[in-house]
């Protein structure tokens, strides 16, 4: 009888069977890679078959080369008939010079008439009184005093630690690139929005240009446009705009339908309805993207010093280059100081109030008396300026430098906890690195692209496994195989790391509000740091190495794995965990049986925005020099190798799309399991 | 005396799916439940023919998914029709070309939305004025004709709120008086109470009924609530599936359903609330002592307590006051309870 009822039930629908035939498939997947793996030098030794670990060279794909012809090609040769393409990017280059050099002459330097040694300073630039006062100001207008008092706090210590020089060339670099970024990327979002067709050719590369590591694309640039601030800030714009992209779309297909009859019952032409009714109703959203945009740039704008950008990423490149702690941590703090304080401002503005409309009868500075204040103080420290340099320039004997400081804690941490360090270091090393670098090291090439497809494939169907394998295939031909495993084990331990620590955090964070003010309030931080500053602790303490990366890594690619399983667990239906207390679960039963796996499409995305920012942030590391892809595009950079940059660039590209559609797709399925989609 | 017709709509179709058009056409213009299915296509609105005539409450009731709402952007062109025609004012609508619908909208059409649909970032008085800034008018000009409009609709004090800060009822007048402030003649709501509680829902009714008594609109209506249909339509479009199973006066549709689809909806109704004393009062008026006149408008309901409360029957007149019946308090008892004779 009890058999009747068996056979009636499939196997694969009752979750407690063992051997399903997924589990069947993923154990003996992951087996035949592990033998495989481990043997696979045995198996080179025995057959004389030296094809088995390393790709054949005659084989490889010339693919270096041709990149690198073709773009000399593109920069000696390429005539349209009247100019040649030199004289294109020439003509880019003026177009972004001018705007940049005024922005920095009004900041820094002085508005000069005439050229070189003749030039009259006709403008002094604003005092570093008249900048405080203009961002008081914009965080007045755009919320309240806390935020003034963050935003003057912020840029005050730029000016008393010495930083206000190089942080205002930052800032140049940030005024010229955000609003470059965000009409390029407001005008392809609407241009996506309004074509499909349109939109389905630029969702691609998009997927790539956010995908490539920033260093790949430096190096076209760097060749294009030469070394200086107009690369850097060519590069920055490329790597800021993506995402603007996305959200105008976004925002304005959010929009909702009947707002938009509403525009058109009213008579708006095409023009009107976008300017009048679209792009306002989604400005909210808009500015969340101007925020991502800001960020972005500042992010880049610092990596962007090795190809001539200056201010204070090159100050942190500089002392990590030639291990000045001091020095680098207090640029590194500047930079940390200056983003947070564009963050909180640019957000403000995203949420700002409604206000009321000051009434006109009211004389000038009535009516904008905080402009009127702000316009006062910039006149009236210009003039004082020429007279007392104090108000001018910030005096330097009152500068305070930290740099000795910096340099006598890290030499006590170093003396005091040396041995503890070194000791979790070993540890970590024996117990997780080294065996992990093992088996992705030892897979072969010919059974990895098989393993990758088939994975792929059972995730997401053959169309992914086909795109999987080729990709793969791919990065084998490139004979970048092994520095492709590198990449793949420094990847996969970073982001095990950042999952086990992210994930409770997230939990926890989702369950009780007091845990979540104190979390929240350090993964907004870890967000808002460029990529860049996690280096220099690290190497401070860990000195370089696949240690130093990893930990590096795990504390940027900590943020998304901790806020998508606070998400989640927050966003499931209170009926549901009622439902769950009425029946008697215990707290730990509620956890484990209801929140837990309803949270779990949430939890697939928190990973898949881990591996993004951990496969982006690696690339970064090969400063503190990893032997992995990174380093591969780095020594590319160096060298002006356009063909290496972009085929390496390439390779980390495909890692992280294969990555990402694989999660996409899992977190999708359960989606759909849950009858959530 | 019949008015003449502001909106005519002929066999109108609106199919989705993989070319609608040539499907259409394939089945001469009339493919059944059947061909919809096997092709994969949805009939949002299966050959529906309307006349709207000037001045009237045309009220199109359907459930959700019954297509009342494609139906009524169909005839403002909102959505593209797949076959059929539609006359506005005796011109084709569906052969306008953008410029000449830009100004039938700009001038001659006005529509209130299920919810809202204010522009987030505009004040009351900008949302007001919205429609005539998009025709250029200067801002002093339409910013008074503004103020007027939110005057009639009660808001006055408010010109300087943004929507967030409004109650869902509140919203929607200032969702009326931007569909009313450029003086259309044809004016369409797409379930405009739909989204509001039911307190206040009775309150918008009669708010929209006090409106119309003094704007006299063509209006086109469109609810899922029959009884908001029946307190407010002139006539009644009742909506099944995309197709239009009866048009009536809610008195008709009452008394005659059509289809059990319709029957099914008015079984519920108290005849009171639909039953004119036109049609309940016995014709003819003997010479008798009488309590009084009564309109022949009026339902039983609204009657019934002056005439329970009398000694003698009523007289029933008509618009111009002319005497056509008369009514006791027996007749309308009759109704009230159910017990139809007629």
């Amino acid at each position: 009888m009890s058999e009747g009822l068996v056979t009636q039930v499939k196997p694969a629908t009752v979750p407690g069977g063992l051997l399903t035939a997924s589990r069947v498939f993923w154990i003996g997947l992951f087996a035949v890679t592990w033998v495989l793996s481990t043997w696979s030098f045995a198996l080179y030794k025995a057959l004389d078959a030296r094809w088995i670990i390393r790709f054949p060279k005659a084989y490889e794909l010339p693919l270096e080369g041709w990149i690198s012809d073709a773009i000399n090609w593109l920069v000696d040769d390429l005539s349209f008939g009247l100019f040649t393409f030199r004289d294109v990017t020439r003509f880019i280059s003026a177009l972004i010079e001018a705007p940049y050099d005024f922005v920095r002459d009004l900041l820094i330097d002085g508005l000069m008439l005439g050229q070189g040694q003749q030039a009259v300073e006709i403008l002094a630039p604003l005092s570093w009184i008249a900048i405080i006062a203009i961002m008081v100001g914009l965080a007045l207008y755009a919320r309240d005093r806390t935020l003034a008092l963050l935003v003057g706090g912020c840029f005050s210590y730029l000016a008393v630690f010495g930083q206000w020089e190089s942080a205002m060339i930052t800032l140049s670099s940030v005024l010229i690139a955000v609003p470059l970024g965000v009409a390029g990327g407001l005008a392809l979002g609407i241009a996506a929005y309004r074509s499909h067709k349109f939109e389905s050719m630029l969702r691609p590369v998009l997927d790539l240009m956010q995908t490539v590591p920033v260093f790949a694309y430096l190096v076209p640039i760097l060749v294009l446009f030469g070394f200086g601030p107009v690369a850097a800030l060519i590069a920055t714009v490329i790597y800021a705009m993506p995402p603007m992209v996305r959200i105008s779309t976004v925002a304005l297909q959010t929009v909702p339908e009947e707002v938009i009859e509403a525009g058109h019952m009213v008579g708006c032409r095409p023009r009107q309805l976008m300017w009048k009714v679209l792009i306002p109703s989604a400005m909210p959203m808009l500015m969340v993207g101007v925020n991502q945009v800001i960020m972005l740039t500042l992010n880049m704008v610092i990596i962007a010093s090795m190809i001539g950008a200056g201010g204070l990423g090159y100050d942190v490149l500089a002392a990590l280059r030639r291990l000045d702690i001091g020095g680098g941590i207090e640029a590194g703090l500047a930079i940390v100081v200056m983003a947070i304080a564009l963050d909180r401002l640019s957000q403000a503005f995203s949420v700002s109030q409604v206000r009321a409309h000051p009434d006109p009868k009211l004389l000038f500075y009535r009516r904008y008396p905080r402009f009127s204040t702000v316009a006062a103080i910039v006149v009236a420290t210009t003039l004082a300026g020429m007279f007392v340099p104090a108000i001018q320039e910030y005096p330097e004997k009152f500068t305070i430098t930290t740099g000795t400081f910096w340099n006598s804690a890290m030499e006590w941490i170093n003396v005091n906890f040396f041995d503890a360090i070194e000791a979790v270091k070993t540890l970590l090393f024996n117990v997780l690195l080294l065996p992990v670098k093992r088996f992705f090291a030892g897979i072969p090439w010919a059974w990895g692209i098989v393993a990758v497809a088939l994975a792929a494939g059972r995730v997401g169907g053959w169309r992914l496994g086909t795109m999987a394998g080729v990709m793969t295939a791919f990065i084998a031909a490139s004979g970048l195989w092994r520095e492709a495993m590198t990449t793949i084990y420094l990847c996969s331990v970073s982001v095990l790391i950042a999952s086990l620590l992210g994930i409770p955090l997230g939990i926890w964070a989702g369950q009780s509000a007091r845990a979540n003010s104190v979390i929240g309030v350090l993964i907004d931080t870890l967000q808002t740091l460029p990529s860049f500053v996690y280096l220099i602790p690290v190497v401070m303490l860990f000195r370089v190495g696949d240690f130093s990366a990893i930990v590096a890594v795990v504390l940027y690619a900590l943020a998304p794995a901790v806020r998508f399983a606070a998400h989640g667990i927050r966003s499931i239906d209170g009926e549901l965990i009622e439902a769950g207390k009425v029946s008697g679960c215990t707290e730990r039963q509620i956890l484990w049986r209801i929140k837990l796996p309803l949270a779990a499409p949430s939890l697939l995305l928190g990973l898949n925005q881990t591996i993004m920012l951990a496969i982006s942030m690696l690339v970064i590391t090969a400063l503190v020099g990893t032997r992995d892809l990174g380093q591969e595009v780095y020594i590319a950079l160096t060298k002006a190798n356009t063909g290496q940059g972009i085929v390496a660039g390439l390779a980390v590209a495909f890692i992280a799309i294969i990555s990402d559609r694989v999660v996409t797709a899992l977190a999708r399925s359960s989606q759909e399991k849950l009858g959530l989609k | 005396m019949e008015r003449p017709v502001i909106l005519d709509c002929r066999g109108v179709w609106k199919l989705y799916g993989q070319n609608p058009r040539e499907f259409l056409t394939r089945h001469n213009g009339a493919p059944s439940d059947q061909d919809l299915a096997d092709n994969r296509i949805i009939g949002a609105v299966r050959d529906a023919s309307v006349k709207i005539r000037k001045g009237e409450i045309f009220v199109i009731m359907g459930l959700s998914g019954s297509g009342k709402s494609t139906l009524v952007r169909c005839l403002s062109r909102l959505v593209e029709p797949t076959a059929g025609e539609i006359r506005f004012e005796g011109s084709d609508l569906l052969s306008m070309s953008d410029e000449e619908l830009i100004h039938v909208r700009r001038k001659k059409m006005g529509m209130v939305f299920q919810h809202f649909a204010l522009l987030p970032h505009l004040t009351v008085l900008q949302n007001a004025a919205f429609p005539l800034d998009v025709q250029g008018v200067d801002r002093r000009t339409r910013e008074e004709k503004a103020r007027q409009m939110i005057e009639i609709v009660g808001l006055t004090g408010r010109e300087d709120y943004y929507p967030r800060q409004l109650s869902g009822g509140q919203q929607q007048r200032v969702g009326i008086a931007r569909s009313l402030v450029a003086d259309p003649d044809l004016w369409f709501l797409d379930e405009p109470f739909s989204a509001l509680d039911p307190l206040i829902r009775r309150e918008m009714q009669d708010e929209f009924l006090r409106l119309q008594s003094m704007l006299h609109k063509t209006i086109v209506f469109i609810t899922h609530d029959f009884e908001e249909a029946i307190r407010l339509a002139d006539r009644i479009a009742v909506m099944k599936d995309g197709r239009i199973e009866q048009t009536a006066t809610p008195e008709e549709l009452v008394l005659r359903p059509a289809t059990p689809y319709v029957e099914e909806f008015t079984r519920h109704i108290p005849r009171a609330k639909v039953m004119k004393l036109r049609s309940v009062m016995s014709p003819g008026v003997p010479e008798a002592s009488y309590a009084g006149e009564l309109a022949g408008s009026l339902t039983v309901d609204a009657a019934i307590e002056q005439i329970d409360g009398a000694a003698h029957p009523f007289k029933v007149v008509d618009e111009e006051g002319t005497a056509i019946g008369t009514i006791d308090a027996r007749a309308a008892i009759d109704v009230m309870i159910g017990r139809i004779s007629a």
